[in-house]
């Protein structure tokens, strides 16, 4: 357990916003620290990314102050539950004492997504695998659809629960994307438009605009201020590639490094988590996490899954906003797993309010199952 | 036989110069260290032993398995055409590589099928190795 704490969390604007995105890195930093009761004086750290090559320099020049540290690690969406565990360790080292992780996109307003990902002609998947063809990152998630089905025997239908239930979720949060849109069956999921199969367009996460901020603090600052404090129990992180190639089995990720690092900080095991935010940039992303953070074993997540569980009023409350599926995805979702987390543990959020949550766990992944990372936070008590 | 065209290939760099140039005599090799580890793409070290200098490479037998693959139905780049497999086999010599199949039917792919190297020319005078069928017969059942 680290003496840090979260005090302050929110959402910039989402969906179809027409908006820049350093508008929008200004819309979450501002409404974090107004929601924590910190103003931007407070501020002395600044971890970003996704703005520009200087990101984290970026947003300081623009917000017009001179961080005593800041973080601009470029590890897809699993990015800010790194923040976490490095501005926590700044908080504690003495080097920072507010630190504000922050992520704004607005990829659908600009129309910037690619399918096929970012060409970087000096790297060696340049020359051995774009030349294929594959969509990025989403050809090496269905080849682990493809894998994982085919080796346990299970049908897309059975990994559609994923989709079904973030929609449930999302009918919840009237700032999700698709609040209000209708609830998912089976054949919504596997009937819908194939991009790179097993996996189809209801696979996989939403296009967005969106993004959010939290604020960090020590424990002992964050008693005087305007929210009940959250306390960063435990993190972990793994990496593992950027190849399509490199690891032998696509069904086995970094997670299981990750959470239990994060676990064994945090000093709980995977039974005390009340509520989960997991990444969802596709269904399989969600099958795989939860079996490498110890929810179930390797090839029975389908299983954990069915029956309602991870719906709403299910035993393991999951993607509580309505996840990166339905709710909300600026590309780099990891921030707002965070933001997620934090409003369950204050019992902040509403209609989807998962009763009496104490303990939540956010983790992130990043690329194609290449960067994984774990925050265990807790209500502080 | 032309089946596909592939995206840009950047040039080589001295590291994997010499995977490149058996391209053109359409020979595929993997990289392999002295201390028995092989691996693909060629690095400037070993991954299994860090040694920078007792890297080679080898020729490779020209076949593999699938490993996992993806039918691609929606295109990455203008006047691509869909669907086309995308896949992961596996070498007897060890690595794995991200290739295309070809030659059959894209729903008629299982994880598992035996495949043989193909070649796709380029116009600089290299080669981009591809797998089609080992046995072309498999590929007749329903897909």
């Amino acid at each position: 357990m680290s003496g840090v704490a979260i005090v302050g969390a929110a959402e910039c604007d989402l969906g179809v916003t027409g908006r820049s995105i350093l508008g929008l890195q200004t819309q979450a930093i501002t409404r974090a620290l107004a929601d924590a009761g910190l103003t931007l004086a407070d501020v002395d750290g600044i971890a970003t990314t996704g703005v520009s090559r200087f990101s984290a320099t970026q947003v300081a020049d623009y917000l017009g102050i001179e961080p005593t540290w800041t973080d601009s690690t470029f590890a897809g969406g699993s990015a800010f539950e790194m923040f976490v565990a490095r501005a926590a360790q700044a908080i504690e080292a003495r080097q920072a004492s507010v630190v504000v992780i922050s992520f704004a996109s607005n990829q659908r307003s600009a129309a910037s997504r690619r399918l096929g990902g970012v060409f970087e002609p000096w790297v060696p998947e340049a020359q051995f695998e774009e030349p294929y063809d594959p969509l990025y990152p989403l050809s090496y998630y269905a080849m682990a659809a493809q894998t994982y089905l085919h080796r346990y025997g299970r049908t897309h239908a059975e990994l559609a629960e994923v989709a079904i239930a973030a929609r449930e979720w999302a009918l919840l949060n009237p700032a999700a994307f698709r609040y209000g849109k209708g609830s998912l069956s089976v054949d919504d999921v596997v009937g819908a438009t194939p991009i790179s199969t097993p996996l189809t367009a209801a696979d996989c996460c939403l296009v967005t605009d969106g993004g959010g901020a939290v604020v960090l603090t020590s424990a002992e600052r964050a008693r005087d201020l305007a929210k009940a404090p959250v306390s960063v129990l435990g993190y972990g992180e793994r990496t593992t590639n950027t190849s399509f190639a490199s690891v032998d089995d696509p069904t086995v990720t970094g997670a299981v490094g990750s959470a239990a690092d994060a676990f064994e900080r945090a000093g709980i095991t995977v039974d005390d988590i009340d509520v989960a935010q997991v990444y969802d940039s596709f269904t399989i992303t969600v099958a795989l996490t939860l079996e490498a953070l110890g929810f179930c074993k390797p090839g029975e997540a389908l299983d954990l899954v069915a029956g309602g569980t991870i719906r709403p009023g299910g035993s393991l409350p999951l993607n509580t906003s309505g996840g990166g599926l339905s709710y909300c995805h600026p590309g780099q979702f990891g921030v707002l797993l965070l933001v997620e987390a934090v409003r369950q543990l204050r019992g902040e959020a509403g209609d989807r309010q998962v009763p009496g949550a104490e303990v939540a766990v956010a983790h992130g992944t990043g690329g194609i199952l290449s960067t994984h990372a774990t925050v265990v936070l807790g209500r502080a008590r | 036989m032309s089946t596909f065209t592939p995206g840009p290939v950047p040039p080589a760099d001295e590291v994997t110069a010499g995977w490149w140039e058996a391209t053109g005599e359409h020979r595929l090799t993997v990289q392999a260290c002295g201390c028995g580890h092989a691996q693909h793409p060629p690095r400037a070290l070993c991954t299994a032993c860090g040694a920078t200098d007792r890297l080679d490479l080898a020729p490779a037998a020209g076949v593999a398995v699938v490993d996992t693959f993806t039918v691609v139905h929606r295109a990455p780049r203008p006047d691509l055409p869909t669907p086309y497999v995308v896949a992961r086999v596996r070498l007897p010599e060890g690595p794995v590589l991200l290739t295309r199949l070809e030659g059959a039917d894209p729903g008629s792919w299982r994880i598992g099928d035996p495949v043989a190297v193909a070649w796709q020319d380029l116009d600089d005078g290299r080669a981009l190795p591809y797998f089609v069928p080992t046995t072309p017969d498999q590929h007749t059942r329903e897909a």
